[in-house]
């Protein structure tokens, strides 16, 4: 997994609450079977509806944003990781938000996408921002746990320890999991499976 | 540690391999549920860092998002669709686990056939790369819908590193009025609570009219636990749950049956246990449910109205309710019971079980489908399927112009060729009406099994307490 230390770039803001993980990725481009290739689908129908509005990302003074703004409760609904796969194919590293669905801020921590959760008007001023400022950037370093532009704002943020550790370092938890074979192993000489639950082989 | 500890808090107690320090918990996972759009990627993990599926006897697939539900010799026309599902059968025949393919009489949607094999079990951790693994808790597991990071972590450890949830109670006193569901009930919390209501948060169910729900009901319930924003839902087992559970395929067997039984009557929250969170729901206040909005939360009694956008508190609420407008084709003010539906969609993991297709027949007997819907219902597995058609549901619902089709997923998520054209409006007994959820510009209003058949025959949503049955 890619660390993350100090991202600089770009704030695209979605000014949105209850962004659920469909609109994110739809259903359509699950079929893949790969982790990769999915940023040109992300918010597809959101990019490619008739509506007058024009949509945050097909902005030409959003192009190239590594920070998206979002509102409350970003990423609920499916648990589908290719949401992250995609916001993180498109070129995102953090996601910034007054707060993230269970699922999907697990599912970042494990793509080296950072969700960073600060307080509603907060939110509220960078999206501000970020419309009436050009090339508006932000800096988030999870050093140092700080949000700051070049106009003053700055801002702590909290992340627990854990998941800081991992995006720091670009840990694989897979392989800390396995340091713990011998209590693994343990467990389930206390637990057999019982007789009864053992599935086929095959299907039937 | 308080010596008084809630259901979740034992199920969790049991599960814990190790506390590592500065590192969540890691808890080991009695049933490992796989499908076909969530674990091509986790296996490939497992292939390039040359690891092997730890427990594959705790582990069972099934394809259920993409499987056409058309007659099952046909082909499946989708070759990406097709790729996934193949992808499946490789991945499973090369690691060794087992699967319920396309072809099984055991194939159905994944928390559809756990239960109904007797997989799903009391007291077991069990997890899933799909929200809706939240439906298994009905029987009093811990049931954690994972991404697929997870589904690899998983796979290779037969462990999940796992923050403790906070608790939440939702106790809904009383009973239930004639007409409404346990889906009514679901929608009924998540109006109340919001999408957001449990984020962090395990949802234990009690009270009186969760007691009398039948299994099928408390799976509808806790199916829905995730569109409140929970981690989980659960449910502490009774009699209801062990006569569900007992005798099924891999049920624990009669000269174990009650050993294990009388462990799982511990399955209960002690007395003035601790939770973070306590919800009172009064089940006499709860009407048969209509969503209008874009998510799960904007809930109306059917007899209620499209809402006016001045009864919204903030400015943000109003334009996001604006927006929820504009995309469903509604406008403020307008009665339910005046909202015409073009399609009826009977199905998926929250309804798609024989007593919702039950309640959805007894609805539909001797009726016809309205000449404008198109209606189909989906049962959740080849075993529903079977059992509706021995009693003769199959007809009934042809009888009255209902599509009758094979079982999956289907339009609950449109992955599939069932899908919504745009600006089809849609009564679905889903569990999600996010924008584009069922086809691209499809417009989904969740409801009851019940209710869903009445607006198919009605051709407009309808209160079911004023239905007449034949």
């Amino acid at each position: 997994m890619q660390p993350f230390r100090v991202h600089q770039g770009l704030v695209a803001p979605l000014d949105r609450a209850n962004v659920d993980t469909d609109q994110i990725i739809p259903k359509q481009f699950l079929k893949r079977i790969e982790r990769t290739g999915f940023g040109e689908f992300l918010f597809y129908d959101w990019r490619h509806s008739s509506g007058d509005e024009q949509f945050v990302l097909d902005d030409p003074r959003y192009r190239g944003a590594g920070i998206l703004l979002a509102g409350k409760n970003f990423g609920c609904g499916s648990s589908r990781e290719h949401a992250v796969w995609a916001l993180a194919d498109f070129g995102f590293r953090a996601v910034v938000a007054p707060s993230f669905a269970d699922i999907f801020a697990n599912n970042c921590s494990k793509n080296g996408v950072l969700a960073v959760v600060l307080p509603e008007r907060e939110v509220a001023e960078l999206v501000r921002r970020a419309r009436e400022v050009a090339q508006y950037q932000l800096k988030i370093d999870l050093e140092q746990l700080r949000v700051t532009d070049e106009r003053g704002f700055s801002t702590s943020f909290t992340i627990d320890d854990f998941t800081r550790h991992c995006l720091l370092e670009g840990l694989d938890d897979i392989g800390l999991t396995m340091q713990h074979e011998s209590e693994i192993a343990a467990y389930e000489a206390r637990h057999p499976l019982p007789s009864s639950t053992k599935h086929p082989s095959c299907s039937t | 540690m308080s010596e008084k500890r809630t259901l979740f808090e034992k199920v969790w107690d049991e599960h814990v391999v190790s506390v590592p320090p500065g590192r969540p918990p890691l808890l080991y996972i009695d049933l490992h549920l796989v499908h076909e759009v969530t674990s091509p990627q986790a296996f490939d993990g497992l292939r390039a860092a040359g690891r092997r599926v730890r427990q594959p006897q705790r582990t069972v697939a099934t394809v259920d998002h993409n499987v056409p539900t058309t007659p099952r010799g046909m082909p499946i026309t989708d070759p990406i669709a097709a790729r996934q599902i193949e992808a499946l059968q490789n991945n499973c025949r090369e690691f060794g686990v087992p699967l319920f393919d396309i072809d099984s009489p055991n194939q159905g949607i994944v928390h559809v056939i756990g239960p109904e094999l007797g997989l799903t079990q009391p007291g077991m951790a069990i997890v899933c790369g799909d929200s809706h693994t939240s439906t298994h808790g009905a029987f009093g597991a811990l049931a954690i819908g994972i991404g697929t990071s997870e589904v690899e972590h998983v796979l290779a450890t037969q462990c999940l590193p796992q923050r403790k949830p906070k608790t939440m109670m939702i106790e809904v006193r009383g009973t239930l009025p004639e007409g409404v569901t346990a889906k009514d009930l679901a929608l009924g919390i998540i109006g109340q609570i919001g999408t957001d209501g449990a984020t962090g948060h395990l949802i234990e169910y009690a009270g009186e009219a969760v007691r009398s729900l039948s299994m099928e009901g408390r799976m509808t319930l806790c199916n829905m636990s995730i569109e409140a924003g929970a981690r989980a839902g659960m449910v502490a087992p009774d009699e209801i749950t062990f006569n569900y559970v007992k005798g099924r395929r891999f049920a624990p067997p009669g000269d174990e049956w009650e050993k294990v039984v009388n462990r799982w009557r511990n399955l209960r929250s002690d007395p003035e246990a601790h939770y973070d969170k306590l919800i009172e729901i009064d089940a006499a206040k709860l009407a048969p449910f209509v969503t209008w909005g874009t998510n799960p939360g904007m809930v109306v009694p059917v007899s209620g109205r499209v809402p006016e956008l001045s009864t919204l508190q903030t400015e943000a609420d109003r334009s996001s309710a604006q927006r929820m407008l504009e995309y469903m084709g509604l406008k403020p003010g307008t009665r339910i019971e005046d909202i015409a539906v073009d399609r009826v969609f009977i199905g998926s993991c929250t309804n798609s079980r024989l007593e919702d297709l039950r309640a959805a027949a007894r609805v539909a007997r001797g009726h016809r489908v309205n000449p404008k819907v198109r209606a189909m219902v989906v049962p959740g597995s080849q075993a529903v399927k079977q059992a509706a058609e021995q009693e003769g549901l199959d007809r009934i619902f042809q009888e009255a112009g209902f599509e009758w089709r094979e079982s999956g997923c289907s339009m609950c998520l449109g992955m599939n060729p069932d899908i919504l054209q745009p600006g089809e409006r849609c009564a679905s007994t889903s569990n999600r009406n996010f924008e584009g959820r069922q086809g691209r510009g499809g417009r989904t209003h969740l409801v009851s099994p019940m209710m869903a058949a009445a607006a198919a025959i009605a051709g407009h949503f309808t209160d079911i307490r004023n239905w007449r049955f034949n």
